[in-house]
């Protein structure tokens, strides 16, 4: 246990605001992400998954940490690389792989796949398959947050490249004017496809941008978990005080390639192995042994748990039903409402 | 088409043959320069670019960020003073991000400013279903340009087409679109080796048949192909037009098949409603190839529907070789 007279500056924040065992939880939906996008993986490796997905391993702790203090009711918008955001809000990964194979079980009744899970129940407005495509779309969420009353807030999470499409820019701007509850989580993991930052973006830190629309702007270490949360959890308060606006940075890396085809040709082995040294899962669950959360027997028991839930996941989607070819064009169109 | 002598025949594929007219114009013309995401050392999501980075270096394979609005602008400034970009999307669903630029301003400054100048800006968009993408990468958008005046809109269903309508692009001086079908790219077909080009504007008969005209675009020329050939067991002989071009359209090439057959089926990807098969119906019934019409002409286009992510879904929304037989013998035996 920590030391019970420490300051809370020697304890880390997350240490401080959550419970043992909602920061259990968190550990547990991080490893719950990797191992979903390793079975996906796999799945997709043995060809039980058509189209393209983009994996987030290596970015769990963005995910999870971004979204510790919310609630059903407040929303988010994700991206392309949104498995990690999907489950993070709580989504069932059952329905997630039946997605994956195109199965009406899944959460777009097979009609999206991996590019558009959505679990809108539980407030996740959408993966995206347009950059930014989502950014304008969270402010909008925002605005009726506001305007409606609900105290809902929007966490928008979108990747680096997106801070050069003209919609981050556009929506950015709206949300400051009309002060809304809406909190724009960039993660930043280096690239776009095969893009760097350097390359594609005028600022070193796209934090930065935050000043040109005059809302606070901050930069953390997108795989600590406690840096993630500490930094999201103010602007989520700030956001539900009806402060306005923040933009927040994760710097974070994707481990895999940016979809099933690349050769990575843009990076080094070694700046890989480098960034894997610096894992988020393994981090966080060392700072919880240190701070006496949870031991080695209770990690190794939340991944066996994680790894059945996962072959559970799989086995759903396989043995439910193909949508039938005959709704291929329903729900293009909202029912008629009876006159 | 027409060649240089000391050519070389060779087969090589869809994506291969767009990558030679591109490397034909960059090493020709100093003014050409490429322009896109990825394109670079990622080679182009789909591999089209390749390698040319290495040959031509960041400042002629350029880069762009994730910036398709801006990147178009660039480009519609830089060939309306001396250059000549050939602008690549990552996926034509991106194009609507760029509607702007492509319909307000590269299709109309010439025509808004008396004359003035030209813009001779080539854009590559790759287009249509069949990867399993879903909704947002899998459109056919090309009838949204055709409907502008001042762009110029190809769809070339062959290796040895998709290079010579590339480089007769770079000589074109106003805009011109070119929707290349993502299905296509590994397609594998003779090329010839060197500069030629292939006539924007001009339809091929791809197959000469007595009893149906079959005009298709794109992908939809080789299903139509296949189904010709599963006809021709049943005595059914169908002709097969590649519109190759569908702004301006090549009237003179459909209506004769017209004349000849008095049967029209029309197939195409894109979604059926207000699309390009409306038109060439539009055009055969205002023609006197009218009257020589046996039958209600036929039209086999996209469901009115997004693409779906479900593969069997994904198949049923778009016209499939079966569709064609079926539709095609029912016109060729009277039955519609
Ligand atoms: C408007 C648009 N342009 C291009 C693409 C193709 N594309 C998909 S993901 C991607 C890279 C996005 O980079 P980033 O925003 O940093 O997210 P990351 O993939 O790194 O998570 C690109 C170029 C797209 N889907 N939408
Ligand atoms: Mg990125």
């Amino acid at each position: 246990m920590p030391d019970s007279t420490a300051t809370d500056r020697n304890v880390p924040y997350a240490i401080r605001a959550y419970s043992p065992d909602q920061l259990i939880e968190a550990l547990r939906k991080m490893y719950l992400i990797r191992r979903f996008e390793e079975g996906a993986e796999d799945s997709y490796t043995r060809g039980l998954i058509h189209g393209t997905m983009h994996l987030s391993i290596g970015q769990e702790a963005s995910a999870v940490g971004a979204c510790m203090s919310l609630t059903d009711d407040d929303k988010i918008t994700s991206t392309h690389r949104g498995h990690g955001h999907c489950v993070a809000k709580g989504a069932d990964l059952g329905k997630m792989f039946a997605e994956f194979f195109g199965k009406e079980t899944g959460y777009c009744r097979g009609r999206g796949g991996s590019m558009h899970i959505a679990d809108v129940e539980k407030g996740n407005l959408g993966a995206n398959g347009i950059v930014a495509g989502g950014i304008p779309i969270a402010v909008g969420a925002a605005l009726s947050a506001k305007r409606l009353g609900t105290g809902a807030v929007t966490v928008c999470f979108f990747g680096d490249g997106a801070n050069n499409e003209g919609a981050f820019h556009e929506a950015l701007n709206m949300a400051s004017i009309w002060k809304l509850p809406v909190v724009f989580v960039c993660e930043n993991n280096r690239y776009g496809m095969s893009t760097s930052t350097e390359r594609s973006t005028a600022v070193k830190s796209i934090a930065d941008r935050a000043a040109a629309y005059s809302m606070p702007g901050e930069r953390v270490d997108g795989n600590d978990f406690s840096a993630v949360t500490e930094a999201v959890d103010a602007a989520v308060a700030r956001a539900r005080n009806g402060d306005g606006p923040s933009l927040i940075e994760n710097v974070t890396y994707r481990w895999r390639g940016h979809s099933k085809s690349d050769r990575n040709r843009y990076r080094t082995k070694e700046e890989i192995a480098e960034w894997q040294e610096r894992d988020p899962i393994a981090r966080m669950a060392a700072m919880l042994k240190e701070h006496g959360i949870t031991d080695d027997a209770a990690v190794a028991s939340i991944e066996k748990d994680v790894e059945q839930a996962v072959e559970a996941a799989i086995a759903f989607a396989k043995d439910s039903p193909a949508p039938r070819i005959e709704d291929a064009t329903r729900d293009v169109y909202s029912p008629k409402v009876a006159a | 088409m027409n060649a240089q002598a000391g050519i070389e025949v060779r087969e090589i594929s869809y994506a291969q043959a767009i990558r030679e007219a591109m490397d034909i114009a960059l090493s020709e013309d100093e003014r050409v320069i490429l322009m896109g995401e990825d394109i670079g050392v990622y080679g182009g999501a789909f591999q089209v670019t390749g390698d040319l980075v290495d040959k031509y270096g960041t400042d002629r394979v350029m880069d762009t960020p994730i910036s398709e609005l801006g990147g178009a602008g660039v480009a519609v400034g830089a060939a309306m003073t001396g250059l000549r970009p050939i602008f690549e999307f990552q996926f034509s669903d991106f194009a609507t991000l760029a509607m702007e630029q492509i319909v307000n301003q590269a299709a109309k400054v010439r025509y808004m400013l008396g004359g003035a100048v030209s813009v001779p800006l080539v854009m590559r968009f790759p287009a249509g279903s069949g990867t399993g993408a879903a909704a947002q990468h899998s459109q056919s958008l090309e009838a949204w340009l055709g409907h502008v005046p001042g762009l110029k809109v190809v769809q070339p269903a062959t290796p040895e087409d998709a290079k010579g309508l590339l480089l007769a692009a770079l000589d074109d001086p106003d805009p011109v679109m070119i929707f290349e079908h993502k299905l296509l790219y590994k397609m594998k077909g003779q090329v010839p080796s060197g500069r030629y080009t292939t006539p924007i504007g001009k339809a091929a008969v791809r197959r000469e048949g007595g009893h149906v005209t079959i005009v298709a675009t794109a992908i939809m020329v080789h299903k139509a192909l296949d189904a010709a050939k599963a006809l021709e067991d049943e005595g059914i002989e169908a002709e097969v037009i590649d519109l190759r071009t569908i702004r301006p359209l090549d009237g003179d090439t459909v209506l004769a098949s017209v004349r000849k057959t008095g049967k029209l089926l029309c197939v195409y990807e894109a979604v059926k409603t207000l699309g390009i098969g409306a038109e060439v119906s539009a055009m055969v019934a205002e023609s006197d190839a009218f009257d020589f019409l046996d039958a209600p002409i036929v039209r086999l286009g996209g469901a009115e529907s997004p693409i779906p992510y479900n593969p069997e879904l994904e198949k049923a929304v778009v016209p499939q070789v079966p569709d064609i037989i079926e539709a095609a013998r029912g016109l060729a035996e009277g039955r519609t």
